[in-house]
């Protein structure tokens, strides 16, 4: 980029923020204002001489937030007739409804306009989930009282990004993590800088981590089941047990999917009906036989004795070799949605 | 129903059922056929049990 052409900068900013009005306000539809708004004078101030804001783009939260497929196009094309270099997001700060309309028109505006786009928000807003994988995200404090902090780290990122400068880590650049790992050259070998980690954690100093562990979520237990011998059970597996030939093709790593199997009419699984498509851990004991994983035949003993009412007629598996927590969290979701809606009561699941 | 129980409870199960080995949680190729498919069902039962039980928090099963 010539050093004299300022960089063309658009704002996405709520009603609040824009200066529209409160909550009352949240039903506002997307409009334009010239030049910087509220926060925009200090995202203006941070980019200095290197870019300028030259409109700023504000929708109420209430607009996005109930019925954003229909909003963002809205809000994106009159990004478009800015002909912006670049887009600013909020902060949105703890904001949920605005961090999600940050994210989504963030997302868009990437894909679609093709310019770098950055936006702010606290760790927790429910954007961050959806889109810190898409998108620049600079973590802020949990309200505006943030903003001050926030602005300068989001014009430099922008700035980077827009001179196609390469982008350091999450630390150094003030952004939330994006689940992207890069190779480099250390100095030390691994065991080296486990061993200087491991010395550092002893004498109580201040060390990171090369792998931070994901966060698990905690849910409190449902309720045991009443009756038995009227309930439905069904049968899910994170083993890999599928129809001989693995007809969805689930990967044996990093599963993309699960599977929906019927169990109509089986009361056995063999090494002709079934397979484990698991990846890991030694196949020859689940493909030799498979209720070792998927026990289907003592649940039809139990259910034919009446010890439970009755067995849910379809088997849910998926793989659980290297499959992240964020795409396992989705598979069972979507699972427990099935069951629900099938009426089903309890569930065996099982793992290798 | 799982081998590694500490994986299970990192992630948040709330009603654990140890199980045989990691290749086969639900059997064990060294016995015969018949007493294979009883200690399958010895451990299905165990689960219904932990099914049946009302719990406060996270709780493995064990005998």
């Amino acid at each position: 980029m010539a050093e004299h052409k300022k960089l063309r900068v658009v704002h996405y900013l709520n009603q609040f923020f824009g200066q529209i009005g409160g909550e009352d306000m949240a039903g506002v539809a997307p409009l334009v204002k010239e030049g910087p708004v509220g926060p925009g004078l200090a995202l203006a101030g941070a980019l200095g001489e290197a870019g300028e804001v030259v409109a700023t783009v504000i929708c109420g939260d209430n607009y996005a937030g109930d019925n954003l497929e229909k909003a963002v196009p809205e809000i994106l094309e009159l990004i478009r007739q800015q002909k912006p270099d670049a887009l600013v997001a909020g902060p949105a700060f703890n904001a949920g409804r605005y961090g999600i309309a940050c994210g989504a028109v963030g997302q868009a505006a990437a894909r679609e306009l093709g310019i770098p786009v950055v936006t702010g928000m606290y760790q927790e807003n429910p954007g961050v989930e959806l889109y810190r994988k898409d998108l620049y995200i600079i973590a802020t404090e949990d309200s505006a009282r943030g903003m001050r902090g926030a602005i300068p780290k989001m014009a430099a990122l922008l700035l980077k990004l827009a001179r196609g400068e390469e982008i350091g880590s999450p630390e150094a650049e003030g952004y939330l993590p994006r689940g992207i790992r890069r190779n480099r050259f250390a100095a030390e070998n691994g065991a080296a800088r486990a061993v200087e980690m491991l010395v550092a954690k002893l004498k109580g100093e201040a060390f990171t981590t090369e792998l931070p562990m994901p966060d698990f979520d905690r849910v409190p237990p449902n309720p045991p089941v009443r009756d038995l011998r009227s309930a439905t059970i069904a049968l899910v597996t994170s083993g890999g047990i599928v129809p001989k030939g693995n007809p969805d093709r689930i990967e044996s790593s990093s599963a993309s999917k699960f599977g929906k199997y019927s169990l109509e009419g089986l009361t056995d699984l063999t090494s002709d009906t079934h397979q484990t498509a698991h990846g890991g851990y030694d196949p020859v004991y689940a493909n030799g036989d498979p209720d070792r994983v998927l026990p289907l035949d003592v649940a039809r003993e139990l259910e034919a004795e009446g010890v439970f009412g009755k067995l849910h007629p379809y088997h849910y598996a998926t793989v659980g070799n290297g499959t992240s927590v964020a795409n396992a969290a989705r598979y069972g979701a979507a699972i427990a949605a099935d069951l629900k809606e099938a009426g089903v009561d309890a569930v065996i699941l099982t793992s290798t | 129903m799982c081998t590694v129980v500490p994986i299970s409870l990192t992630v948040g199960a709330n009603r654990i059922v140890p199980a045989v080995a990691i290749p086969h949680p639900l059997g064990n190729p060294d016995l015969p056929p018949a007493e294979e498919k009883a200690l399958r069902r010895r451990l299905v039962e165990k689960a219904l049990r932990a099914l049946q039980t009302e719990v406060e928090g996270q709780t493995v099963f064990e005998d």
